[in-house]
């Protein structure tokens, strides 16, 4: 019989243990894997990018470009970015915590620019600047003085000749863009995948009809990224581009997955930034978490002694798996988020409180111990279940539409409430229940006053029912 | 105790004592948009003789504040000059006044002066919002989204009980209770203390939301599993009566323990986060109270259909 809890136990023990290694990991490697707790901006700061766009440009175009930039900061997997207008002419970037500035940089800035040209039949290498019929003035790149030149990879030279543009980027059909897995040995090259719409489709279809064993040059702004030879026709205007590396795969993607932007940015400067909340604030809040916490046990044991004592070992479990957690995906914690946090302990008291609150209904009703235990979260179970599927309903929402609308604010938000209710499930409905149980079957700890039944104040209120 | 049902109408008035005044100075002042919402200005500054490890953020930011510009959000950073190693700030703060934005520089300059020696003012730009527009509105859709949703989903779960709809639209009323109320008391706020709506605030907001409906589904439970066993001659209001009883104890445990760990925030927790855990607090009590007194007692209304008897007599909370 007593089998029954001892494999939940385990079980609990074993999950408590695993985070507990991830929450503490000695120097925040777990396996291999970096755990570190990634800090927002408001408590860590991070790098600062400004960049200017080249030229006049209006009001509307700035702000579609930085619409672009701050989904393409989400598509590379920061979290918690600041894309921000600075005047009539800049983009602010504010990048919490990145590893290689330079890098997401380069993602950010490049415009995305998607087009086919026609060489007339002729190979061009990777990494060839070209004039195109769409963007005649390609921006060179910037020599860097201060480096030698490298003889196996010079400076790249720019194309006298003029290609004619088969395609305009604009006709690119953002939502078909897309990464394709390589999961067979045959293709596996990384790729991704893309469409045209509009006369950029037709134009496409008709060229490599015409053009079948013939080289065509694909230039994103303006640097050709691959010269396949047609095999067949392109009807419906969709292709790929091939890349050698997954890394180079992503950054197309990621250029052209969240629209090209509209202008050319030069960076006008870089430089680390600290957080905007003091050292001292963030200790505060840390404080203040504690204290509560330390109300909120104090509170639960003593209102509902022994299932309380229980619950509070549940929350100590709750903190340190969700913790675990964040240090795992990572989640960025910003001072919002450790609000949430703490506030998602008040969650999984609820679903506690909940089942406490039945467990004595049910004693009062002269249940036996053991069968008001199961009786009180069989009877709770309802109540949990609904509050937390309605909860769960809106966290998917919001982190859709945050994912889709690439807005971190939301997606975060999401992601945090969804976790909370999830693992509260676990703690309430898991493991304070295989505590209980486990206490309540070896015959230990059977005064009802530890259930607090006894001289119970609120008999009244339970003969009004 | 038994007569929370029967007092209903008190009940929808003094939320409405509360929302009203809100909504007035929603109308008149809206909200006072912070400037991750509104955008404002970016200083960099440049303190010449100091390095970044004798700048406090928190100072420079009291600084500002103390001149004229509250909410101030201060970033250090080094930079270099002449090939010298200097201390910067980032500072971004609301927009200059149109009159005189010459005087409140130089007062700004001149107060960082005497605490940090030479401070240069390097640029001064004009910066838009950081929360775009964007994002609000896909909240704003996301959470209309969730709504519908919502409504399917307890319309499906409450099958069992009469009129299973009925649960959906009144969860979905308190929970427009919670938000109309925070928001008319971010504006009276906003009007007298002076608290600005920012990226925390529509965190904020969004956390309400969805606790508000948490709560009520709790009592929404009782009552289901109530007229489940519903005894004969058992009339709906004394069911939600005894519902209401029996969830108060759990629903006032769950709210202390949210109100112990936003008080300790609200005391301890620093000035940047106050706001954040004011709203909170508001928002956590609003919808406990909406759960109890106006989502369960909107089912007895709809139960009787009041709303024809509203305009034929008298005042309606005498009825």
């Amino acid at each position: 019989m007593r089998n029954r809890e001892i494999v939940p136990f385990l079980f609990i023990m074993l999950i408590t243990a695993l985070c507990g290694w991830i929450a503490f990991a000695p120097d925040n490697t777990w396996l291999g894997r970096d755990v570190s707790v990634r800090l927002g901006l408001d408590l860590q700061g991070g790098t600062q990018v400004l960049m200017k766009a080249d030229g006049v440009v209006d009001k509307d175009i700035m702000a579609t470009a930085a619409t672009v930039i701050e989904r393409r900061v989400n598509g590379l997997g920061v979290s918690e970015a600041i894309v921000q207008l600075s005047g009539t002419d800049r983009i602010i970037v504010e990048l919490p915590g990145v590893r290689d500035p330079e890098k997401a940089i380069e993602t950010l800035r490049g415009t995305g620019r998607l087009e086919f040209i026609d060489t007339k039949g002729q190979f061009l290498n990777d990494g060839t600047i070209v004039r195109t019929s769409g963007n005649p003035e390609p921006k060179m790149p910037e020599v860097d003085a201060s480096k030698p030149v490298d003889p196996a990879n010079p400076q790249p030279t720019v194309s006298a000749e003029v290609y004619q543009s088969i395609t305009d980027g604009r006709d690119l059909d953002t939502r078909q863009v897309s990464l394709r897995v390589a999961n067979d040995k045959i293709s596996a090259q990384p790729a991704v995948s893309f469409a045209f719409t509009g006369q950029s489709a037709s134009d496409l279809a008709t060229f490599t009809a015409a053009n079948i064993q013939k080289p065509m040059c694909i230039a994103l702004d303006n640097v050709i990224v691959s010269c396949p030879v047609v095999q067949s026709a392109l009807i419906g205007g969709s292709g790929e581009i091939t890349t050698s590396t997954r890394e180079d795969a992503e950054k197309i993607l990621n250029q052209l997955k969240y629209g090209s932007l509209p202008i050319t940015l030069s960076i006008e400067s870089s430089r680390t930034v600290s957080a905007t909340l003091g050292a001292n604030s963030v200790q505060a809040s840390i404080v203040a978490g504690m204290v509560g916490l330390i109300i909120v046990a104090l509170f639960m044991i003593i209102y509902y002694r022994l299932p309380g004592l229980l619950a509070t070992i549940a929350l100590i479990i709750y903190a340190i798996i969700i913790y675990a957690v964040h240090k795992f995906i990572p989640i960025t914690l910003t001072l919002s988020g450790i609000a949430g946090f703490i506030l998602s302990i008040g969650l999984a008291v609820d679903a506690n409180v909940l089942i406490f609150a039945r467990l004595k209904e049910e004693l009062r009703n002269k249940r036996s111990l053991l069968r008001a235990v199961d009786a009180g979260f069989d009877e709770a179970w309802p109540a949990i279940r609904d509050s937390s599927a309605s909860t769960l309903i809106t966290s998917a929402i919001l982190f859709v539409f945050g994912n889709s609308f690439g807005v971190s604010l939301i997606k975060g938000f999401a992601l945090t409430l969804a976790l909370g209710i999830l693992l509260s499930l676990f703690t309430a409905v898991v493991v304070t229940r295989t505590f209980l149980r486990l206490i309540v079957r070896n015959g230990a700890l059977q005064s009802l006053w530890l259930y607090e039944i006894s001289n119970d104040p609120d008999l009244q209120e339970q003969s009004a029912v | 105790m038994k007569n929370i049902v029967s007092l209903r109408y008190i009940w929808f008035l003094i939320s409405l004592l509360i929302i009203i005044p809100g909504a007035i100075y929603f109308a008149l002042y809206g909200l006072r948009t912070g400037i991750d919402f509104a955008g404002g200005a970016l200083w960099d500054l440049h303190f010449t003789t100091k390095q970044t490890s004798d700048l406090n953020t928190e100072k420079i930011g009291e600084i500002f504040a103390a001149n004229g510009f509250e909410g101030a959000q201060v970033q250090v950073s080094t930079v270099k000059v002449d090939g010298k190693e200097i201390a910067s700030a980032v500072v971004r703060t609301k927009e200059l006044s149109a009159i005189s934005p010459e005087q409140q520089q130089r007062t700004i300059i001149d107060a960082l002066t005497k605490v940090y020696g030479e401070v240069k003012r390097e640029s001064l730009q004009s910066v838009g919002p950081t929360v775009s527009a964007e994002a609000t509105r896909s909240a704003a859709i996301a959470v209309l989204g969730a709504c519908v949703a919502i409504l399917i989903y307890l319309t499906l779960a409450f099958s069992k009980a009469p009129h299973p709809l009925r649960y959906g639209i009144c969860a979905l009323l308190a929970m427009l209770h919670d938000v109309l109320l925070v928001l008319g008391m971010a504006a009276i706020l906003g009007h007298f203390i002076g608290l600005e709506v920012d990226a925390y605030f529509l965190t904020a907001l969004l956390t309400i939301i969805s606790f508000s409906v948490h709560d009520t589904i709790v009592v929404f439970d009782r009552i289901r599993e109530n007229l489940m066993h519903r005894r004969a001659g058992e009339v709906f209001d004394d069911i939600v009566n005894h519902s209401i009883v029996q969830t108060l104890p759990r629903s006032i445990n769950t709210q202390l323990t949210s109100i112990f760990t936003l008080t300790a925030l609200l005391l301890f927790g620093g000035v940047t986060i106050r706001n954040l855990v004011l709203v909170l607090l508001i928002g956590l009590i609003s919808g406990t109270y909406s759960s109890i007194f106006n989502a369960a007692q909107l089912l007895v209304v709809w139960e009787h259909r009041e709303w024809r008897n509203w305009f034929r007599r008298g005042s309606a909370a005498e009825a």
